[in-house]
C-alpha cells in the first residue's frame, strides 16, 4: 500500500467527520445527493424509508381488518354493505402492500444492498446505476399503489380502492371487480422488474467482486442465500410480469385469456401466477436464513455447524421451490395425478429447511451464547420458523390440505413463515447491522423488550388461526358465523400487543438515532467483511481491499471494554486496518 | 381454549365428523400433529436449554470450539426425508378416496353464483340448501354462473371450487344425520363472507319424501307467497332488499313494480311484467341507472311458474300496483309450513 491512501480511525465512535472525506452519510449533503447517489449504502437507507412506510401502511390496514372482525356484526363501518366493502379493500391492500412492497424487498434491497458489498470487500455492487434504477423503479412502483389508496378516498379515474386480493383471481379481477385492478397490477408489475434488477446486480456482483481469499465456500451465508434468492428474482419475477400484462389485456382490450365468459380458462391465471408466487415465497424466506446464519454464529462465538450444507440448502431450495406451485390447486380442479406429483415435491423443500435448523441449533451447542437483542430475534425465528414449517406439513399433505386450505389455518401458517420468520430475521438484523449502518447503538433492554413483546403479540394473534381454521374458519370472511368470535377476539387482542411491540421498536431506533451511543467497527466481534471498516463506513467503504479468510472464524477477535467493542489481534485479520489504535490515531499501514 | 370449543361434540381442533372422508383426514391431522409436536419440543427444548447452558459467563471462555459431523448432517438429512415419505403416503391414500367417486352415487349439480348456492336434483328440483340421505354416496358436479367459488363443508372435511367454464367433480358419504354449514371458500366478492348455505342430511326415507314435496312446492302455493319463497332461495336477496330506498348491491324491490325506471343509458321504462321477466332472463340488456351489470342470468334457473311467481310477488310490495279486490286473495300458508323441518 502507498502512504498516500487515506487511513480511518476505526476504533472510536461518532466517525461522523472523524475519517477524512466523512462517513458516507456526511459525504455529500442535500436531498438530491441521495435521490440520485450511487451508493449502495445509500440506496440501501432510501430502501429502508420505503419499505418501512410500507410496514407502515399494510401494518395499518392489518389493525383495521383485525379490528373490524372483533365482532360478526359491522365494527368500523355503520351497515354492513360498507363493512364487507371496508374489510375486503383493507385485507387486500395489507396482503399486496405487504407482500410487494414490504416483505420481498426487506433484507434483499436494504440489508442486501447495504452489506453485500461491505461483505464483499468491495466499494459497491457491479451496477451502482442499476441498483439506482431498482430503488426508482420501487418508488415509482409505490406511487401507483399509492394511486389505488388515494383512489379509496378520492374520486380518481380508474377504479377506487382495490378488493380483489392480493393473488389478482381471475375472472373476479378482470370482469367484476369495479376497484383498481390497473393501476394495481402496474404498480406490482413496476416493482416486479425493481427485483429483476436487484437480482441482476447481486449475481453479477457475488460472480465479479470477491475480494482475495474468498472462494464460493468462503463466501458469507447471507451472500449464498442473497445469490439463490437472486436466481428466483430473475427467473420467476418475468413470468408475474407477463401474467399481469396478459390480465390487463383481458380487463382492458376483452381479449379472452382467463375469463371462461371470453374463451379463457381461470385456472389458467392460477398455474401463471403461482409459478411466480410460490418462489416468491423463498424469495422472502431465504434472505432471512441467511442473515439468521449470520447471527447465529456471532452471537454464539462458535464457527458456524455445517457450512456447506447451510449454503448448499439454500440453493437447493431455491430450485425445488419451481416445482411446486401446483400445491395451491389441490381443489381448484387440478388432475388427482398433478395433485399427486405437486405433493411429494412439496414435501423435498422440507428437508433443506429441516437441515438448516438442526445446523443453527448445531451451532447454539456449546457456544458461549450472548443475548443480545438480535440474538432474541434468531431464537423467536427458530419457534416460528419451525411452527410455520411444521404446519406446513398439514398443507402439503392431499388429504389434510383439502380441508384445511382456504381457512384460517392457511393464513396463520404463512404468516407464521412470511411474517414471523421473515420479519424476526428482519428486525434482527436491523439490530445488529444497526451500528454499522448508523454508527450509533440501540438501547439493549429495549430491545430486549419489544423482541418479547414482539414475540409474544405474534403468538397470540396466529397461533389461535391455527385452531380457527382446522375449525372451519374461511379465510378473507368480513363477517363469519358466532361460533368463531372468540378466536377473532383472542387474534385481535394479539395484534394490538403486536403493534405496541413494533412501537417500542420504532422507539428505540429513533432514540439511537438522536441520543445512542457511538459505536464501534465491531461491537459484536463478527468476522464477516463489513466489521473491517468504520461505524458508519466512509463513502468507498475500505481504503483497501481486505483479504477475506474464513468467514465464521472469530477466535482472532477479543472484547475490548474500553470501547464497547471487539479488536482483532492478528494482522492478517485487520484488512489493512490496525485495530487496536486508540481514537483519531492515524496509523500509516505497513 | 376450553371455552372456544364447538358444540356438536367436536375437539379443541376438528370439528364433528359427518363423512367418510372426515375418518381419512382426522387420522391423517393427528398423526401430522404428533409428529409435529414431537419436533417442536425437540427443537424448543434444544434451543433453551442450549442458550441457558452455554450463555456466556464472566470469566468464561469467549469462543465455542470448531466442530463438524458428516454423521450428524447424514442424520438430520434422512429421518426428515423418510418421514415426509411417509406423510406424503397417508395424505395421498386418504386423497385417493376422495377423488374417486363410487359407482351408483346420487348426483346433484351444483351452480354457483355471486353470492348464492343453487342445487339441482335429478328431477329438476333446485334448491339453495343441499339436502343429502345419510350413508349415501353422492356426487357432486360443480360449475359456477361467474367467478371462482368453493364450496366447504368442515364436518365433511371437503372443498372444491366452483369453477366457471368447466365442471368439477367430488364426492361424500354423510355418516350421521343433521345440518351443516357449507362456506364459500374462495374470495368472490363483496358478500364472500354471506355466501352461506346449508347441508341438510335426512335419513333416506325422509329424503325421498322431502325431494317429493319439495319438488312441488310452488305448485301449491298462491304465486305471490311462491315468489316470496323464490326471492330467499333463488339468491335475489343478496342484492335486492325489500326496503324502499334501501340498496345492497341493486334496486330494492319495494316498489319496482309499475314504476318508471330510469335506465343507464339515459332511457326510461315502465316497470311491467315484460320488463321484470327480461331483467331476470337478460338482466344486461336493461340496466337501472347508476348501476352496474352485475347480475347473472337467470335463464335455465327460473322457469316460466317461477317468474310468474316473482312477478305475482312483486306486486304485492308495490305502492304502484293496486289488487282488484284484496279481499278474495285466498290466504295462504307460510313456506315454512309446506316443507318439513330437515
Amino acid at each position: 500500500m502507498t502512504a498516500h491512501t487515506p487511513t480511518y480511525p476505526l476504533t472510536s465512535g461518532p466517525v461522523l467527520g472523524a475519517v477524512p472525506g466523512g462517513s458516507y452519510l456526511t459525504h455529500r449533503r442535500g436531498i438530491l445527493s441521495w435521490l440520485f447517489t450511487l451508493d449502495h449504502k445509500r440506496i440501501g437507507l432510501m430502501y429502508l424509508g420505503g419499505v418501512l412506510f410500507a410496514f407502515f401502511l399494510g401494518g395499518l390496514f392489518a389493525i383495521l381488518l383485525r379490528t373490524e372482525l372483533i365482532d360478526p356484526a359491522p365494527t368500523l363501518m355503520k351497515d354492513p354493505a360498507r363493512a364487507w366493502e371496508f374489510y375486503n379493500h383493507m385485507f387486500t391492500l395489507h396482503g399486496a402492500v405487504m407482500i410487494f412492497a414490504f416483505i420481498i424487498p426487506a433484507i434483499p434491497a436494504i440489508l442486501g444492498n447495504f452489506m453485500l458489498p461491505l461483505m464483499l470487500g468491495a466499494k459497491d455492487v457491479a451496477f451502482p446505476r442499476l441498483n439506482l434504477l431498482s430503488w426508482w423503479l420501487y418508488a415509482i412502483g409505490f406511487l401507483f399503489f399509492a394511486y389505488v389508496l388515494l383512489g379509496g378516498i378520492l374520486p380518481l379515474p380508474g377504479g377506487f380502492g382495490l378488493d380483489t386480493g392480493w393473488t389478482f383471481y381471475t375472472p373476479y379481477s378482470t370482469s367484476r371487480s369495479i376497484t383498481g385492478v390497473i393501476p394495481a397490477t402496474l404498480g406490482a408489475f413496476v416493482m416486479g422488474f425493481s427485483s429483476i434488477l436487484t437480482g441482476v446486480n447481486f449475481i453479477a456482483s457475488m460472480h465479479m467482486l470477491r475480494p482475495p481469499g474468498m472462494t464460493w465456500f468462503r463466501m458469507p451465508l447471507f451472500l449464498w442465500s442473497l445469490y439463490a434468492t437472486s436466481v428466483i428474482q430473475i427467473l420467476a419475477t418475468p413470468v408475474l410480469g407477463i401474467t399481469l400484462l396478459l390480465l390487463l389485456a383481458e380487463r382492458v382490450l376483452k381479449v379472452g385469456i382467463f375469463d371462461p365468459a371470453l374463451g379463457g380458462d381461470p385456472v389458467l391465471y392460477q398455474h401463471f401466477f403461482w409459478f411466480y408466487s410460490h418462489p416468491a415465497v423463498y424469495i422472502m424466506i431465504l434472505p432471512a436464513m441467511g442473515v439468521i446464519s449470520e447471527l447465529v454464529v456471532t452471537f454464539s462465538r462458535r464457527h458456524i455447524f455445517g457450512y456447506s450444507f447451510i449454503a448448499l440448502s439454500s440453493v437447493a431450495i431455491a430450485l425445488l421451490s419451481f416445482l411446486v406451485w401446483g400445491h395451491h390447486m389441490f381443489v381448484s380442479g387440478q388432475s388427482a395425478l398433478a395433485n399427486a406429483i405437486f405433493s411429494l415435491l412439496t414435501f423435498s423443500v422440507a428437508i433443506p429447511s429441516a437441515i438448516k435448523v438442526f445446523n443453527w441449533l448445531a451451532t447454539m451447542y456449546r457456544g458461549s451464547i450472548r443475548l443480545k437483542t438480535p440474538f432474541l430475534y434468531v431464537m423467536g425465528f427458530l419457534m416460528l420458523f419451525t411452527i410455520g414449517g411444521l404446519t406446513g406439513l398439514f398443507l402439503g399433505a392431499l388429504a389434510t390440505d383439502v380441508h384445511l386450505t382456504d381457512t384460517y389455518f392457511i393464513v396463520a401458517h404463512f404468516h407464521y413463515v412470511m411474517m414471523g420468520s421473515t420479519l424476526f430475521a428482519f428486525l434482527g438484523g436491523m439490530y445488529y447491522w444497526w451500528p454499522k449502518m448508523f454508527g450509533r447503538m440501540y438501547h439493549e433492554n429495549l430491545g430486549r423488550i419489544a423482541a418479547i413483546v414482539v414475540f409474544i403479540g405474534f403468538n397470540a394473534t396466529f397461533f389461535i388461526q391455527f385452531v380457527a381454521g382446522t375449525q372451519g374458519m374461511p379465510r378473507r370472511y368480513a363477517s363469519y358465523p358466532q361460533k368463531y368470535q372468540g378466536y377473532h377476539q383472542i387474534s385481535t387482542g394479539g395484534s394490538y400487543i403486536l403493534a405496541a411491540g413494533l412501537v417500542l421498536v420504532a422507539v428505540n431506533w429513533v432514540h439511537s438515532l438522536l441520543r445512542g451511543k457511538p459505536a464501534p467497527p465491531n461491537p459484536w466481534g463478527g468476522n464477516t467483511l463489513e466489521w473491517r471498516t468504520a461505524s458508519p463506513p466512509p463513502h468507498d467503504n475500505f481504503a483497501v481491499t481486505p483479504v477475506a479468510g474464513d468467514p465464521y472464524d472469530l477466535r482472532g477477535w477479543e472484547y475490548d471494554p474500553s470501547t464497547g467493542g471487539w479488536i482483532n489481534r492478528t494482522e492478517q485479520y485487520t484488512g489493512g486496518f490496525p485495530m487496536d489504535k486508540p481514537s483519531g490515531q492515524d496509523s500509516p499501514r505497513a | 381454549m376450553a371455552g372456544l370449543v364447538m358444540g356438536q361434540g367436536g375437539g379443541v381442533w376438528m370439528p364433528v365428523k359427518a363423512s367418510t372422508a372426515a375418518e381419512h383426514v382426522d387420522w391423517l391431522f393427528y398423526f401430522i400433529g404428533g409428529i409435529s409436536a414431537f419436533f417442536f419440543v425437540l427443537i424448543l427444548a434444544l434451543m433453551v436449554y442450549f442458550a441457558w447452558r452455554y450463555r456466556h459467563r464472566e470469566g468464561g471462555p469467549e469462543h465455542g470450539p470448531e466442530g463438524h459431523s458428516t454423521a450428524l448432517e447424514l442424520t438430520w438429512t434422512i429421518i426428515p426425508t423418510v418421514i415426509v415419505i411417509v406423510i406424503f403416503y397417508f395424505g395421498f391414500r386418504g386423497y385417493l378416496t376422495m377423488a374417486v367417486v363410487p359407482p351408483n352415487a346420487y348426483e346433484i349439480n351444483v351452480n354457483a353464483s355471486m353470492w348464492s348456492w343453487s342445487f339441482t336434483y335429478a328431477n329438476g328440483h333446485v334448491d339453495n340448501e343441499l339436502h343429502v340421505p345419510v350413508n349415501t354416496p353422492v356426487h357432486l358436479i360443480l360449475t359456477s354462473n361467474d367467478v371462482i367459488h368453493s364450496l366447504f363443508v368442515p364436518q365433511f372435511r371437503l372443498k372444491k371450487d366452483a369453477v366457471p367454464g368447466r365442471y368439477n367433480k367430488f364426492w361424500f358419504e354423510a355418516t350421521r344425520t343433521g345440518t351443516f354449514d357449507i362456506y364459500c371458500a374462495e374470495y368472490c366478492g363483496t358478500k364472500h363472507s354471506e355466501m352461506l348455505s346449508k347441508v341438510h342430511v335426512h335419513e333416506p326415507e325422509e329424503f325421498a319424501r322431502w325431494l317429493n314435496e319439495a319438488s312441488n312446492w310452488a305448485a301449491r302455493m298462491a304465486p305471490a307467497d311462491a315468489g316470496k319463497l323464490l326471492y330467499t332461495r333463488q339468491g335475489c336477496f343478496q342484492c335486492h332488499s325489500l326496503e324502499k330506498g334501501v340498496v345492497i348491491q341493486a334496486p330494492s324491490f319495494a316498489d319496482l313494480y309499475g314504476s318508471q325506471r330510469p335506465l343507464r343509458d339515459g332511457t326510461r321504462v315502465l316497470a311491467d311484467e315484460n320488463y321484470i321477466r327480461r331483467s331476470i332472463l337478460e338482466p344486461a340488456a336493461q340496466v337501472a341507472a347508476g348501476f352496474e351489470a352485475v347480475m347473472p342470468s337467470y335463464a335455465g334457473r327460473m322457469k316460466d311458474a317461477d317468474i310468474n311467481a316473482m312477478i305475482a310477488f312483486l306486486k304485492t310490495i308495490s305502492a304502484y300496483y293496486t289488487p282488484a279486490e284484496p279481499a278474495t286473495r285466498p290466504a295462504t300458508q307460510p313456506s315454512s309450513e309446506v316443507l318439513p323441518a330437515p
